[in-house]
């Protein structure tokens, strides 16, 4: 549909139905693909909105201006070229967005966000919207660094294959001295964790400075290296106030020979994790997301952005691990879903699956994958459920299911490894995680004390949340 | 309460008890299954980032049972008594290693 009429400037309010509304249109490969879940307004229909979504997210302003005809707006303006009703909501439509690609910033997360989620989400004709899927085109994609090293070259900077890793963050999460932090690092890592992890809330606060911080933390990794013989790493915080703040730790934790770093990229901002993680490739440093203030924009069904999309963009900003939830622990996410966009993160070509969330067929072309963590009230019964949702590429992170155990943290690292080990074992000889993973873990028990002692702990532990999360 | 020995590892599977040749063979049958190419190396005194072990003749390309693997396995165990050994799978696909395991650890008594 053309936009321009030829008949000279014209003031007034727009119908963006007429610009914006293009069911006729087929999106192109280049074309940057958006799925909104749209809540119209009482009495709004639905064309309308989807097209006012559209235009406010592309090249619409409220009232018509003069220098609209000094550009091309066929060339520029987003279309929605679908409107469908979701299944089984009263109200609520998937709207179909296509963007040309020349509306975004070559390598800017940052500027993408900007328009598919900006002024669009206050816009009064809509009661709520939720932006579910981006479907980045290939030619955008290879603009993007992406993760600094990714999945396949992390385990070989590591040493450590066929296994998921085993990660813990150090708890209390606030008010350890530097010194007493390192001790619990040290005793986490010897015990057989491969990390260790900041809490997010972790920065340079009075009662231990980053400095200090490094310095016993990179103590406790050599040290613990050194007598076990194995690779470790500890994900050293350096989200800061400000980017030459964490330009400076993330030097420094260079410069002391830590493996890992890590940053909080949505408090601490798009922009800043790109830098950071072109930094990382750079400088052969592996890169830690930590995915704080996420419940805030996705949790609500109607509202908001739904995780994949971050996950995505995340993807493209670049790091190598992210927190994806549990699937098992307190954090409950439905499965199907959340594996949706654990694929998202890993895989190279994922095929548009409604199942699992998945809105677009998304063609990642080569670039390097991200490792999904799996982090927060986990313990070792849960280990067998969580090898056989999450495989070999993944980062469990058991912090209370650590530091818990009866006997301190090295015999509680030695437990969760223990568990991890003989789970792998018997994935590999065929038997079914599902159903025999309680034998499993009951027999490693026979022969390591230490799993013994944790499982005597945890058994009666149970989580039963109903899942927020489902399409 | 224990506390925890200090203890040299090998990385995955170093955990377990020794595995015995039967454990090891179903390590291989489940790599072989998935595609992946077996290799077996070894290293006299591995460091923790010591990448490149010594590879012991060149991976089994043509490898369709555990056995064929195991046997080298023994082969290099006789020939290099005092060295490390683990079994590694390849992935030519996604062009990277994706299996590594240790099947013999000299003169080591481990708890497990």
């Amino acid at each position: 549909m053309a936009t321009k009429t030829g008949a000279g400037f014209k003031a007034g309010v727009q119908d963006y139905r007429l610009t914006y509304y293009t069911p006729d249109y087929t999106p192109k490969d280049t074309d940057l693909l958006a799925c909104f879940r749209m809540t119209p307004q009482p009495g709004v229909p639905a064309e309308e909105c989807a097209a006012a979504v559209a235009a406010e997210s592309s090249t619409g302003t409220w009232t018509t201006v003069w220098t609209d005809g000094l550009t091309d707006l066929d060339r520029y303006k987003g279309r929605c070229y679908e409107v469908e009703p979701v299944p089984g909501e009263d109200n609520q439509y998937f709207c179909f967005v296509a963007y040309p690609m020349d509306l975004f910033e070559e390598g800017s997360v940052t500027n993408i966000l900007t328009s598919l989620v900006g002024n669009v989400f206050g816009f009064k004709a809509l009661r709520a919207l939720r932006l579910e899927d981006i479907r980045f085109p290939v030619a955008l994609l290879k603009t993007f660094q992406g993760p600094p090293h990714g999945i396949t070259v992390e385990r070989d900077l590591l040493n450590k294959y066929g296994r998921p890793l085993l990660g813990c963050t150090i708890k209390p999460k606030l008010g350890l001295s530097a010194k007493n932090y390192g001790r619990a690092v040290y005793e986490c890592l010897r015990g057989g964790l491969d990390f260790t992890k900041d809490d997010e809330n972790i920065n340079s606060q009075p009662f231990m400075r980053w400095r200090d911080r490094f310095l016993f933390v990179q103590e406790a990794i050599e040290k613990s290296q050194a007598e076990t013989n194995e690779v470790k790493g500890h994900y050293l915080n350096v989200t800061a106030a400000t980017c030459e703040d964490m330009m400076e730790r993330a030097e420094f934790a260079k410069e002391i020979g830590t493996p890992i770093v890590m940053h909080d990229f949505l408090t601490g901002g798009f922009t800043a994790n790109t830098t950071l993680s072109k930094w990382c490739r750079r400088n052969g440093v592996l890169l830690h997301i930590h995915r704080a203030m996420h419940a805030v924009i996705d949790r609500q069904r109607n509202h908001g952005i739904h995780f994949r999309v971050l996950a995505k963009c995340l993807r493209l900003s670049g790091g190598d691990h992210l927190h994806s939830g549990t699937v098992v622990g307190k954090l409950e996410g439905e499965r199907d879903i959340t594996l949706g966009f654990v694929d998202q993160m890993r895989e190279d070509y994922v095929e548009e699956d409604r199942s699992r969330g998945n809105f677009f067929t998304q063609d990642w072309a080569s670039l390097p994958g991200v490792m999904p963590v799996a982090s927060g009230g986990i313990h070792v019964w849960h280990m067998p459920a969580l090898v056989e949702i999450f495989g070999d590429d993944s980062c469990l992170q058991f912090g209370g299911g650590t530091l818990g155990h009866p006997w301190g943290n090295a015999p509680g690292a030695t437990a969760n490894r223990v568990a991890l080990e003989a789970c792998v074992q018997a994935r590999n000889e065929g038997r079914s995680l599902a159903r025999e993973g309680n034998d499993v873990i009951r027999e490693a028990c026979r022969w390591s004390p230490e799993l013994a002692a944790a499982c005597e702990l945890w058994k009666e532990i149970k989580f039963e949340f109903d899942a927020v999360d489902t399409l | 309460m224990k506390t925890l020995p200090k203890e040299r590892r090998y990385e995955t599977l170093s955990f377990l008890p020794p595995l015995t040749d039967q454990q090891i063979a179903k390590q291989i049958d489940f790599m072989i299954d998935q595609g992946y190419i077996p290799g077996v190396e070894f290293e006299k005194d591995p460091t923790p980032k010591l990448h490149h072990w010594t590879l012991w003749k060149l991976p089994l390309f043509d490898a369709r049972s555990s056995q064929e693997v195991l046997n080298e396995v023994r082969e290099c165990r006789s020939e290099y008594s005092d060295c490390y050994i683990r079994v590694v799978g390849f992935d030519n696909i996604k062009q990277c290693q994706t299996v590594s395991f240790i099947v013999y650890k000299p003169n080591t008594q481990s708890r497990y």
